[in-house]
Formats: C-alpha cells, structure tokens, sequence
C-alpha cells in the first residue's frame, strides 16, 4: 500500500513539472515586460530562476501552464515579444525570494528584498537611499529613484533591467503598501 | 599597478580608461568628470583618496556606461580580455559589472595567461560571475555582504535573488555561511564578509571580527560597502598583507561612518570625505598594536 502511494506521489510529481514550461529570453528586461502583458492578460505566470542548462549570467525565466503554450505564445507574438526559446520543465526551477525584511529607524523604513535595500522618509515619503546589489542599474535605479516620493517614482520594474531591479521592485512594492499601512492608521505603524 | 574595473550609469559613456585625478568630490579620468557617488565611483573614489594618503602612485581604472543592459559591461569585457597583460596588473578590483558566463571565461583566461597572477579581488556583479562560473577559487578576495555570502554558501544558487537564508541571520549563521562557501570551493583565499559584525577569513578559518563602532544606519546608505572594497584594495596595493588590509578597511569604514554622523538619508559622498582621517587613526593604532606585540 505504502508503495502504491509512493508511485503515486512521484507520478502525479512528474506530472505536475511536465505540465509546465519556461519562456526564455535574452535578457531580463524582455521578461520583465513579457510578464507585465502576460499578467496583465490573466496568464497564471510566474518569473522564477532557469536551470543550470539554461544559465548564462543575469537570468530570469517565466514559468507557464504548458496548456495555454499558444495562447501565450500568440499574445507574445502580437506584443513583438517572443521568447528565444520555449522549453519543457524537466529540471530544477529556482524560487526567488518572495520575503521582505523591514526595519525601522525612527523617521525612516527600510525594507530589505533580497539582497536590495530600499529607504524611505517615513514623515514625508522620499526615498532617501537604495543600497545593495551588485548589477550595473543598481547605481542607476539609485539615481533616478533617490530624491523623489513614492508615488511620483517609477517603479524598478520599469526602468532597470536585471535580477537585482526586480529585487528592489519587491522591496518597493513592499514599501508602498507599509506606507499606506502608515498613513491608514494614523501614523502609528509601521 | 592598480586596476580598478566597473561600470557607471551613464547610457553614454564609452569605454574609458586610464590614471585616476582626484578634484574635491570628484574624480577625472582623461576628460570625463564622475562624482564619487555610490557604485564603482565610490570605490575607485576611495581608492584614490587612500593611494593619495600614502603617497601611491593613482590607481588605473576601466570604466564604461551601463544602465543595465549589458553594452558597457561587454566593453569592460573585450578591453580585459585584449590588453590586461600591456597594463602590468598587481592588484586588481573588479566591481558593478553585468555577470556573463562566457564574457568572464574569456577574461579568466587572460588573467590566467598573465606572466604573474595580480591579487585578484572581486565585489558586486563581478563577483556573482565569479562564483557562478565555478572559479571562485581562482580568485584571492571576495567581499560580499550577509546576503551574498548566503549565496556563495548555496551551491545551487546562481544569484542573491534565489537565496533565502540570510533573511533573518544570526552571528552563528554567518560563521556557517562562511564554512559552507569554503567547503563548496566557492569562496577565494581571503572573504571580508561585510555586515553587522565584519568577518575576515582565510581558507576557510575566522581570523578577526570587527564589531565597533557600530553605525547601524550605515547599512541604509548605498557605497558603504563599496568604500571598504576601494580600500582594502588600495592598501594591499601598498604592500600590507591581505588579512591586514581587510581588517583596517572595516575598521575604518566604521570609524569614518561615526565621523560623519549619519541619518539613514546621508549619501555616502559624505562617509567618503571622512575616510582619510578614519584610516589615519586605524593604521597607528594598528601600527602601535604591533609594536606592543612585539
């Protein structure tokens, strides 16, 4: 019985990675773009990291339900977006993070995403700082984002290109909703 | 000589290279002006200020544009990979630089090729490559914060992004870290682990921990960690032993952090302009502690 289950268990495994597949682009920018459409049109998507086969720097990939291939892959088509490569998962998929750390310094939040820091002023929501990280639109994101308040702020996701952009995306979501946490509760939180 | 490496996010900027000047908060290379704010600037900037403190020749650097789409990134690349032997590397920082596993195999084999070996220390981007390429050891220092040191500690992981165990670290976690990216070959000779408490290894082995002053709100500024690497890079480029240079590197970051008494809102231009008198301090009190030892 104990085996039956176990066959069971591994088979219903099996299938459950078959019946998903990967977008593979050139580089993150195209699959940060590919993911706001394909979201945007209801995909049950996800962006995860590609396995080792598939690795070859800065990578992201996006995870699909192989049963909608066509339709993702007609709306990617009509959006001039089509992916390098479409692939089966057979392999090992890597989760991002998804938590973030805060901290808090008085008048300032930080909220941490990975390995991306985000800091904002918590009396006036200006973004103070952005640290961490290690691809070259880090010092770019700071630049464009420092100085300016959240809600006139483009987000990462927008204007960076990389795994570290979607990193601090995270945190700045995060940041947005512990902002509106603040202002809701009469600036006793976060 | 030493080389400094990196991008800056100026869409525009072709490759540059050459001796750096320094002018007030910023720094020249040939006609190009960049301030010393956060990033690559950050470290070549310190560099500079401590090469000046000790009477070094300027350190050389490779700069070019980025914003995230790689081109600079390949320029930097294809200028290692052609003429890193005619500029007789001894020391050598690579930093922000877009990782690409087949642009690094081509400069490892440059570095690999070079009569002498420079002293090799890798941070940011460059040091992801490093590690992802399977090479880490062929380099001689990494410097990663907590969470990148959580990533060189994870086999499988080819970027901080996928690693999930430093998010709520404790002191004993990072010694393990440390032991785990030794034990997987993914750490070089030397770690100087950058963080709540600064952890300076050798093979594996914790030889000192710096802990004070302690500025938590440094952890909030961006090129606070950048400021270490220009300097620790600049100081084993003057003859002081790797372990040695780590150690007064985190010392005097600390300690520069507290001159400039910051606010989570300080941009670390200001924590810059604090170093050199920090780093007088820390090398005659190191320079005292050895004399007492002996």
């Amino acid at each position: 019985m104990k085996i039956s289950r176990l066959f069971s268990k591994k088979s219903r495994e099996r299938k459950e990675r078959v019946s998903r597949g990967l977008l593979v682009y050139q580089d993150t920018s195209e699959v940060i773009r590919a993911e706001r459409i394909l979201k945007r049109d209801g995909y049950e998507i996800r962006v995860v990291g590609p396995p080792p086969c598939l690795r070859t720097g800065c990578d992201l990939v996006i995870e699909f339900p192989i049963i909608e291939q066509i339709g993702i892959e007609q709306t990617l088509k009509e959006k001039r977006i089509s992916p390098l490569e479409v692939v089966a998962i057979s392999d090992e998929i890597l989760e991002p993070i998804d938590l973030c750390q805060k901290k808090d310094f008085g008048d300032y939040l930080m909220i941490r995403a990975a390995n991306m820091k985000l800091v904002v002023d918590k009396r006036t929501e200006i973004i103070v700082n952005v640290s961490g990280g290690g691809c070259p639109d880090v010092p770019y994101l700071a630049e464009r984002l420092i100085g300016l308040n959240l809600d006139e702020a483009p987000s990462p996701r927008d204007i960076g290109h990389t795994i570290c952009a979607y990193a601090l995306h995270i945190a700045y979501k995060e940041m947005l909703k512990e902002m509106d946490n603040y202002v809701n509760t009469g600036r006793n939180g976060p | 000589m030493l080389i400094l490496v990196g991008t800056v996010p100026d869409r525009g900027l072709p490759l540059v290279h050459g001796r750096v000047r320094l002018k007030d908060d910023r720094f020249f290379v040939r006609e190009e002006a960049f301030y010393l704010n956060r990033g690559t600037p950050s470290m070549i900037g310190t560099a500079a200020n401590v090469c000046r403190l000790l009477g070094l020749d300027e350190p050389y650097c490779v700069l070019a544009g980025d914003t995230g789409r790689g081109d600079g990134s390949k320029l930097i690349y294809n200028f290692l990979k052609e003429k890193l032997d005619d500029l007789g590397p001894t020391v050598c920082a690579f930093h922000y630089i877009m990782p690409d596993l087949a642009s690094h195999e081509r400069v490892f084999e440059a570095l690999r090729k070079l009569e002498e070996k420079p002293f090799l220390i890798a941070d940011a981007g460059y040091m992801y490559i490093a590690k992802m390429s399977g090479r880490a050891d062929f380099y001689d220092l990494f410097t990663p914060d907590v969470g990148e040191l959580a990533f060189l500690a994870d086999e499988n992981s080819p970027h901080p992004f996928y690693t999930r165990g430093f998010i709520f670290h404790r002191t004993d976690e990072v010694e393990d870290f440390i032991s785990r990216a030794y034990k997987g070959k993914n750490a070089p000779r030397f770690l100087l682990v950058k963080g709540f408490t600064d952890f300076i290894c050798e093979e594996g082995r914790i030889l000192k921990k710096v802990d004070s002053p302690d500025i938590d709100v440094l952890e909030c500024i961006g090129g606070t960690g950048d400021t270490i690497t220009g300097m620790t890079a600049a100081l084993i480029s003057a003859g002081h032993q790797p372990s040695d240079a780590c150690y007064m590197s985190a010392a005097a970051n600390r300690l520069a952090g507290a001159l400039a008494d910051p606010t989570p809102a300080t941009q670390v231009m200001e924590i810059i302009r604090c170093i050199p008198e920090a780093l007088k301090i820390v090398i005659n009190a190191n320079a005292a502690n050895c004399d007492a030892e002996r």
